[in-house]
């Protein structure tokens, strides 16, 4: 094995090894958070023409499931391993920063994918979710939760303590997550917050993830192909930045 | 020496380090040769770690460079690093895996992989007296089994440099002696090993050449025999015939301890002689049953280089 594919293999072993809380946890929470709203909104339209609020559901909660814990992945293991000093083994070893930022961030898209899987899996059985457009689909669910992983690395890489990274979690990717569409369709919102929601990227990832289940979307799926893959660019060149210079990590 | 045309171990130049107001290094010059088990002194907060972390590219200087075999640390970072093993202070591990999976996760990042890495790889768990414990979790291991495989995993690449920054820190007796007796080994197997230590009995016994680091700088560099001629001082143990109540005025100042009929007196080497001292006691009517003379240790060189500026 090379340097890098020996961390990829490293950080996916690490949440298979707490699959029950890295994976199993977040189906789970998805699933009720389906089932609430199933029962509350039974029999009501959905968002979208032709699709029962239910179906509507199901990408939002798969993309918004992969988003959280693509994040929750390459920043909690580099927060970990920096406070527990095992961060020191990878730094000592010759990975160059590219190495170094594809392992996490590929390891934390393969997470977010088993999660989206699993919510599917479990979603499939109260709700019939046809898929329109695969490429679509793959597309979206590669770059929002390797956007998301990346990220995690910048957060990762700048946080000392675990608040501080509770802190990025819970006050920018949370709101972030939840105010992009997980739940209602852009175009269900007033003018205002309509026009304060596309500056959220994450809406981007959810509507284009969704086109790709139903064929229809509140933004043309190319123009939040783009949105999404400018965001990954943007983060990316940040971590890549953050973990070139040291940052926080050779100090 | 290591031979001309053959790169030092490892060789630093002007090297600085700020942290904030700090000067933690200040215009570290130094090469160590290939094959040569160095030591690495001085006193808390001298710079040592600083130093070692430069070199192993965990901290990166402000002025100056630093080379392993050749190799500067951050211009050809892979090669210096694939060459270089640091054993470091502090006891860190990563609690999601096993002593096997850790040693095959560190073999990995060095791109090393096949049969021949992997009985490596079990032989310092046998050498290190791990070998049963190779499927248990790193959090069920002791303070001690912990770091042998610390240690196994700065060799698990077999690399040219090893650095130990003070391996023995709160081991116990047992453990120390064949945690030397393996780096012995790794020395006569031609590893260059650099050492930090507070335990200066172990650089004494061990190193070649040592470094006494002081405020950031090497106030002194050179071989152990050097160092130990650069004593200051050495010591005068007399025994007298009866209790001696008042010591000769010529002598207060000399002597460092007294119980009864034994008196110990610390001598400046060139200006004390031992026949004044005797010939002082005899004076005031004194009869020196027996005498013995140390020699002053590395400990002695070491407490009068690091606070002769105090």
């Amino acid at each position: 094995m090379t340097g890098f594919s020996t961390l990829f293999y490293k950080e996916i072993l690490r949440f298979y090894k707490v699959a029950f809380q890295t994976i199993l946890a977040p189906v789970v929470t998805a699933l009720l958070y389906l089932l609430v709203f199933a029962s509350t909104f039974k029999g009501r339209t959905g968002a979208l023409p032709g699709v029962p609020y239910v179906a509507f559901l199901v990408p939002g909660l798969m993309m918004m499931s992969m988003i959280q814990n693509a994040f929750a992945n390459s920043s909690s293991s580099l927060i970990q391993s920096k406070i527990a000093g095992n961060l020191i083994f990878i730094l000592l070893s010759p990975l160059s920063t590219l190495e170094f930022f594809l392992a996490f961030v590929g390891a934390a898209v393969v997470r977010a994918m088993c999660v989206a899987v699993g919510v599917y899996v479990a979603a499939i059985l109260f709700v019939s979710v046809p898929v329109h457009h695969p490429f679509f689909l793959v597309a979206f669910g590669l770059l929002g939760s390797a956007a998301l992983g990346a990220l995690g690395v910048i957060a990762g890489v700048w946080a000392e303590r675990f608040d501080q990274l509770a802190g990025f979690q819970n006050f920018v990717v949370v709101p972030l997550s939840f105010l992009s569409g997980v739940f209602y369709s852009l175009r269900a919102l007033p003018p205002v917050w309509r026009a304060l929601s596309k500056v959220n990227p994450l809406l981007y990832m959810i509507d284009g993830f969704r086109y790709g289940f139903f064929g229809t979307s509140d933004v043309p799926p190319l123009v939040s192909l783009g949105v999404v893959a400018g965001f990954l660019v943007a983060v990316s060149l940040l971590a890549l930045a953050l973990v070139g210079r040291g940052y926080r990590l050779r100090n | 020496m290591t031979p001309p045309g053959v790169e030092a171990a490892i060789t630093v130049e002007g090297l600085h380090k700020h942290f904030g107001k700090v000067h933690a290094l200040r215009g570290i010059d130094l090469k160590v040769r290939r094959g040569e088990f160095f030591g690495l002194l001085g006193p808390n907060g001298a710079g040592k770690s600083t130093l070692i972390n430069i070199l192993a590219g965990l901290t990166r200087a402000n002025a100056g460079r630093a080379l392993i075999c050749g190799h500067d640390v951050v211009g050809a970072y892979r090669q210096a690093r694939r060459a270089l093993g640091v054993v470091p202070q502090e006891i860190v591990f990563d609690p999601f895996f096993t002593v096997r999976e850790v040693l095959a996760i560190q073999a990995g990042y060095f791109g090393l992989k096949g049969d021949d890495n992997k009985r490596w790889r079990e032989e310092l768990l046998t050498t290190l007296a791990l070998a049963d414990k190779g499927c248990a979790n790193m959090r069920s291991l002791s303070g001690g089994m912990k770091r042998r495989v610390l240690i196994a995993q700065a060799l698990v690449h077999r690399p040219q440099v090893v650095i130990l920054d003070e391996p023995t820190a709160g081991v116990d007796v047992e453990l120390r002696a064949s945690l030397w007796a393996f780096v012995r080994r790794l020395h006569a197997e031609g590893h260059t090993i650099v050492l930090t230590t507070h335990y200066l009995e172990e650089a004494e016994s061990l190193c070649d050449r040592i470094a006494i680091m002081k405020d950031g700088q090497i106030t002194a560099l050179d071989t152990k025999e050097a160092l130990l001629r650069r004593a200051l001082r050495k010591t005068l143990c007399v025994t007298t015939l009866d209790p001696v109540a008042v010591l000769p005025p010529a002598l207060l100042a000399k002597v460092r301890r007294q119980t009864e009929n034994h008196l110990e007196f610390s001598l400046q080497k060139g200006t004390d002689s031992i026949p004044e001292v005797l010939e002082a006691l005899r004076a005031s009517g004194h009869v020196v049953v027996d005498l013995t003379t140390e020699q002053a240790d590395l400990e002695d060189v070491f407490l009068e280089l690091t606070q002769r500026r105090q």
